[in-house]
């Protein structure tokens, strides 16, 4: 794996085998600048640092008590929907490893991480062992062991179970059993992240013995389904539905002096602005998710001095698409069709001229605050992915030169115009407060470039869904352009960089399941993406990737507008949360504790 | 009892078989006599030409941003403050006021008309008109709005939208959707009321002269069964003005940069603690509008009470 | 009267198949059908589309489909929620005694507060008191809910620290605390729907005094020499309750639908916030289910306004 393989390089300049400047060089000629690469070895130092915070050696904190605005509705992690129902399940399962915020792996059900050195990966990249922890139980008393690991692949990779997890082994050949507590992960192809299965919020293990009987297509029917039985920090004890999950300590979890809390209440449903007073302000609970408020609230709100906003790196990207095809145009039942072409759109200087009018310092500073960064990448994260020869501005004397130059008129209504083509374009996003004041800085400033934008909001239930009867759907685009956030879930960027591979075009034909949302084709990326799948030396595919990303901003695909962070509301006096933008939100609930 | 009343009636209906004309000219004398009334068209008459008139006088634009001046409360460049974008306020109250005074009022007048002419046919005609009428009303009181909503902006948003250009387009849908399922508690009100008085003695009365059953309701039954519908009437303004800055989050209300008092509303409430001058403006002007209106109200009704002819 | 009251009764049962038919149709058409959802939606097994296939005769005509589904609940099966994968029943049931107390209280409020307010008001109208409730009433209602809740929060949440504003069904707690954190957590969510009802009942109960009050049986009553007392509690109110018992059979619906946002703001896990979030899922059966129980509600609840008509004013005849 690259993180794996990296640090064995950077292991190679600490052990004095490859000097730091020949490793800076590796890395400036593969597209990053020296500073970042020097910033490389300090964090990956610092990253490798196992103890997190000091945890007091006592128990009996008392109740835990956490928000979330939207509500947990299932308990079983393979049919999670969002992150709603992977945090209310990782109260009670755990997977074999999880994220820290850098991205490491940091094992729970797991003796060790795999590696190449303990022999745990192949050199091949086709397989990877794992060891077990040993002397865990699950909440009835019965052990934990390798077989309860099998039986998740079994359970998710089978269609009849619909397990929202299929994805995390689609590409598992085989897992086999070593010995009572290890296993052996055989891949199709040579998986340079092989450390997607069973790990992070969508490799929760289930156990064997409660669920083999309800594989397939009688998954709907197991009563563990309501009444999780885990090997987690804490015990079941009371479920509703898109309202609360509650947990009870488990006496014999398998950390020392852990958990801290005598019991875990979380609460959903409501509104962030809402949940953000509940913590920052009366201190009613103890930690909310995901705080998509203005931080100016937020800001005002921690001077109360009760909570304060924690705030971790993911890779999730606020960003506008750029139409290549047609919206207005219906082709055999389908508009945005790959068939056509988009009727401006696709004239390199009025996208040049979009990507300098979307006031990225404004949009930062004055709407999201510690929420983002402005950013001119759309890979962002880890920070090894992250492309130095990218730059962004924000200039309308500019655009306006750019479009005069390419034959863009302004006629009388002060709208510029080519060959009776008026540069009118309609601007969808999903409805939420701070992507139509987003989408007001951006229509004001391409009114003075002489660009009119209409703006276009639809509620998030119907832009978000996988509806194939509903127009306003972001995998239908059928409008101009678009805004919304795309997320990363894993710290590797395959799954995440393959939304611009011609296979993935979305089309009327795989019912716009494709994550080809823009519909743009390049031959050149196709390949680039194809090398980078099977390219196991981490150095190398990174380069692949900032390449990738290069390619799509160097074009205007896309116009990054803000790499977002995972924010957090949390009690002062809740201690060691620690959020991981790489996994769920509980990834060491086990560690929470309550100072004072 | 009953033949004092009736001799009353009888009076009534002499006098305005006598002089029809000045019973409406005595309702505008005791409408304008009526001093709350005056108050609420002295108030209502100012917002309207305010909204109106206003953007020709006061031109500092709705939507230019600047985010130096943001969330400042009034002052001289800005005589309401701004929002967090440090857009003028005052600006947009003046031009969000239109739409929301339109659609308010528009509205209303759908709601009370329909539920008006239903509730008045089913209490007065009642039998199987009433059973099949109130039935009628049932199911309109029992569609769960939300997906009836969604179904509305699917079936007719661009149809309506080619049809009469976008911004008439999407008022004309507010106002039949608002409208159009907010007239049944009036239909049950008034149908209540025509169930009452239709066996009172003055329209007994008057039936036994010979009135011709659209007489006896319009002039006889209805004057008498408007008090509810007036107040009906007022709270559907606000329930109007309301409803439209939540239908723009379905998608189907102005486009979330057009700045009505509701969604000035909406988008305040979280910088309540912060910034309340945001909702304190809005929040007043939909107080406002509603409170005179239904002063006009109370004051057409003293004006109209037949009753209120004989005390003279 | 009692056979009136078997006829409405009878006549209830075809209007209530005709609601499930305009529900029914309606959700099959409205935008994000859900079974066509189904079909694209991983997440969504293959044997709860074959069930489901089974259960609405998918590929039938609509009316084929509607007498599957009615045959389907009158067995008692109401489907379960494609979002939870749990019984629709159990869903509803477990939210269910929630909503009834936070509701019954709000109204009871709204009537609490309305029935004094508008009748004093209306017996001395454009007295100082008068005003001051009229101007109250006016406030309530020009002013959201999702306003004035927040404002409540502001106020006794965080000025005055006295109440909190999240709602929890589960209290850790037993005898007098358990009754007492109840209390605490519901006068918000109550007060504020109570309120807004009180401010628009208070209005009508005004309005429909006013009317009475001027009529000329209670001059009459008055000249026999009752007491202002007994013209106003037996005469006047008597008369008044009419269109009042209209509004609040009219009210038992819309306070449900005031319900969605107070419920959304407070985090009651009631009906309305469950509606809410199913028909922000596409969840069908649980929508089908809850505007069903509703639409039978609103039907019971104007018969007996009806029935109550009767008894108010013996006049009315029943034909």
């Amino acid at each position: 794996m690259d993180e794996r393989e990296l640090r064995s390089l950077i292991n190679d300049v600490e052990a004095g085998r490859l000097t730091r400047r020949s490793f800076i060089q590796t890395m400036v000629g593969l597209g990053l600048t020296a500073p970042l690469a020097t910033q490389m070895l300090a964090s990956a130092g610092v990253a490798h640092a196992q103890a997190r915070g000091t945890y007091p050696a006592k128990r009996g904190g008392g109740q835990l008590k956490v928000l979330w605005w939207q509500a947990a509705t299932l308990l079983n992690p393979h049919f999670a929907v969002g992150t709603k129902d992977q945090d209310g399940s990782r109260v009670f399962y755990e997977p074999l490893a999880a994220f820290d915020p850098d991205g490491n792996l940091m094992p729970i059900l797991a003796a060790e991480i795999p590696s190449t050195q303990n022999g745990g990966v192949a050199k091949d990249g086709r397989s990877v062992t794992w060891r077990l922890k040993k002397g865990v139980s699950w909440h009835d008393g019965k052990p934990f062991t390798a077989d309860d690991v099998i039986f998740n692949w079994e359970y998710a990779a089978d269609p009849a179970t619909a397990a929202t997890t299929t994805g995390t082994v689609k590409d598992i050949d085989k897992v086999e059993k070593v010995d009572s507590h290890t296993i052996k992960i055989l891949f199709k192809n040579p998986t340079p992240f092989w450390a997607e299965p069973f790990t992070a919020s969508r490799g929760q293990i289930i156990p064997k013995h409660l669920f083999e009987n309800f594989k397939g297509a009688k998954s709907r029917e197991a009563p563990t389904n309501l009444k999780p039985v885990g090997t987690g920090p804490y015990k079941f004890v009371d479920f509703k539905p898109g309202d609360i999950v509650r947990g009870e300590r488990n006496p014999n979890y398998h950390m020392p002096n852990r958990p801290f809390f005598d019991s875990i209440e979380m609460k959903g449903g409501g509104d962030a602005p809402s949940a953000a007073r509940a913590v920052l302000q009366t201190g009613e609970f103890d930690f909310a998710w995901n705080m998509q408020v203005a931080d100016e609230i937020l800001k005002r709100l921690e001077a109360g001095g009760r909570g304060k906003v924690d705030i971790a790196q993911a890779g999730n990207i606020e960003h506008i698409q750029c139409n290549q095809t047609d919206p207005w145009t219906d082709v055999e039942g389908e508009r945005s069709s790959a068939k056509t072409k988009h009727p401006f759109l696709l004239d390199p200087a009025v996208r040049q001229a979009l990507n300098l009018l979307v006031d990225r310092s404004s949009i930062h500073e004055q709407i999201y605050g510690r929420l983002g960064m402005a950013t001119a990448n759309f890979l962002n994260a880890p920070s090894r992915y992250r492309s130095a020869n990218m730059k962004w501005a924000f200039n309308v004397d500019k655009a306006n030169q750019i479009l005069e130059q390419a034959g863009w008129k302004k006629g009388p209504d002060g709208i510029r115009a080519k060959d009776g083509k008026k540069l009118k374009m309609v601007f969808q996003t999903s409805i939420n407060a701070e992507r139509q004041k987003t989408q007001q800085i951006i229509k004001q400033a391409a009114a003075k470039a002489g660009v009119e934008i209409e703006i276009k909001a639809v509620p998030a239930a119907q832009y978000f869904s996988s509806d194939v009867g509903n127009p306003d759907t972001y995998t239908k685009f059928y409008t101009d352009i678009q805004m919304y956030t795309t997320t990363m879930g894993a710290p590797d960027p395959q799954t995440f960089m393959n939304q611009f591979t011609t296979t993935e075009v979305a089309s009327k034909a795989n019912k716009w399941q494709g994550r080809n949302i823009t519909r743009w084709r390049s031959e050149e990326y196709d390949k680039l993406f194809k090398t980078a799948e099977v390219e196991l030396d981490a150095v190398k595919r990174a380069a692949l990737f900032i390449k990738m990303n290069d390619l799509t901003i160097q074009n205007v695909v896309v116009i990054p507008v803000l790499w977002r962070m995972v924010v957090s509301a949390v009690s002062n006096k809740l201690k060691g949360t620690d959020v991981s933008g790489w996994d769920s939100n509980f990834w060491n609930l086990a560690s929470w504790y309550r100072e004072g | 009892m009953s033949t004092v009343s009736e001799s009353k009636a009888l009076h009534a209906l002499h006098r305005s078989h006598e002089a029809p004309i000045s019973l409406w000219r005595d309702a505008g004398r005791r409408f304008r006599r009526h001093r709350l009334a005056m108050v609420g068209v002295a108030i209502l008459g100012v917002m309207v030409v305010a909204v109106l008139a206003g953007p020709f006088f006061y031109r500092v634009p709705i939507n230019e941003i600047d985010f130096k001046d943001k969330l400042k409360g009034p002052s001289r460049a800005h005589p309401l403050g701004t929002d967090d974008l440090g857009q003028d306020l005052l600006a947009r109250m003046l031009y969000g006021g239109r739409i929301s005074m339109a659609v308010g009022v528009t509205s209303m007048l759908i709601a009370i008309s329909i539920g008006t002419l239903i509730g008045a046919t089913a209490g007065y005609v009642g039998g199987p008109t009433d059973h099949t009428l109130m039935r009628v009303t049932d199911l309109f009181l029992s569609l769960p709005g939300l997906p009836l909503l969604l179904l509305i902006v699917y079936l007719f948003r661009d149809s309506l939208k080619t049809w009469v250009g976008p911004e008439m387009g999407v008022f004309l849908l507010v106002v039949a959707v608002i409208g159009g399922l907010r007239w049944m508690p009036v239909a049950r009100l008034v149908r209540a009321q025509f169930l009452s008085l239709r066996e009172k003695e003055f329209v007994e009365a008057a039936r036994g002269l010979g009135a011709p059953p659209l007489r006896q309701v319009v002039r006889h039954i209805l004057p008498n069964a408007m008090g509810p519908v007036l107040v009906a009437g007022t709270i559907d303004v606000a329930a109007a003005i309301i409803a439209e800055s939540s239908l723009s989050f379905l998608g189907l209300g102005f486009p979330p940069d057009i700045p009505t008092w509701g969604r000035i509303l909406f988008d305040a409430k979280d910088n309540l603690d912060f910034a309340p001058h945001w909702a304190l403006f809005p929040g007043a002007a939909i107080f406002l509008t509603v409170l005179s209106i239904n002063y006009i109200g109370d004051g057409l009704r003293d004006a109209l009470d037949p009753r209120k002819v004989l005390q003279k | 009267m009692y056979r009136y009251f078997i006829r409405r009764i009878l006549i209830a049962i075809p209007v209530i198949f005709g609601i499930s038919i305009v529900l029914f149709t309606i959700l099959a058409l409205a935008p994000g059908d859900p079974f066509e959802e189904l079909a694209t939606n991983p997440n969504v097994p293959p044997e709860v589309r074959a069930n489901l296939r089974a259960q609405f005769g998918l590929d039938d005509p609509l009316p084929v489909r509607y007498v599957q589904w009615l045959a389907s609940m009158i067995r008692g099966n109401w489907g379960f929620s494609f979002v939870s994968r749990v019984d629709v029943d159990t869903l509803i049931l477990q939210r269910l005694p929630t909503t009834i107390i936070v509701l019954g209280a709000a109204l009871l409020l709204g009537v609490a507060v309305a029935l004094p307010i508008g009748t004093l008001s209306a017996l001395r109208p454009y007295s100082i008191f008068d005003q001051i409730a009229t101007t109250f009433a006016f406030i309530g209602f020009s002013l959201p809910t999702f306003f004035t809740g927040l404002v409540f929060i502001l106020l006794f949440s965080i000025y005055l620290d006295w109440l909190p504003f999240i709602y929890r069904a589960d209290i850790d707690a037993t005898g007098w605390r358990w009754w007492w954190e109840h209390l605490r957590q519901s006068i918000m969510p109550v007060a504020v729907l109570g309120l807004f009802q009180g401010a628009t009942l208070t209005r009508f109960v005004r309005s429909a005094v006013l009317d009475v009050a001027r009529l000329d049986f209670v001059n009459t009553a008055r000249a026999k020499g009752l007491s202002e007392w007994i013209t106003v509690v037996k005469h006047v109110i008597r008369n008044a309750l009419i269109p009042v018992v209209t509004l609040l059979a009219l009210q038992v619906p819309t306070i449900f639908g005031g319900a969605i946002i107070t419920e959304q703001i407070f985090r009651v896990p009631g009906i309305g916030s469950l509606l809410i979030s199913s028909i922000l899922a596409n969840d069908t059966p649980v929508i089908m289910a809850i505007t069903f129980v509703f639409s039978c509600l609103v039907v019971l609840s104007n018969l007996i306004a009806d029935l109550l008509y009767g008894w108010l004013d013996p006049r009315i005849s029943y034909r």
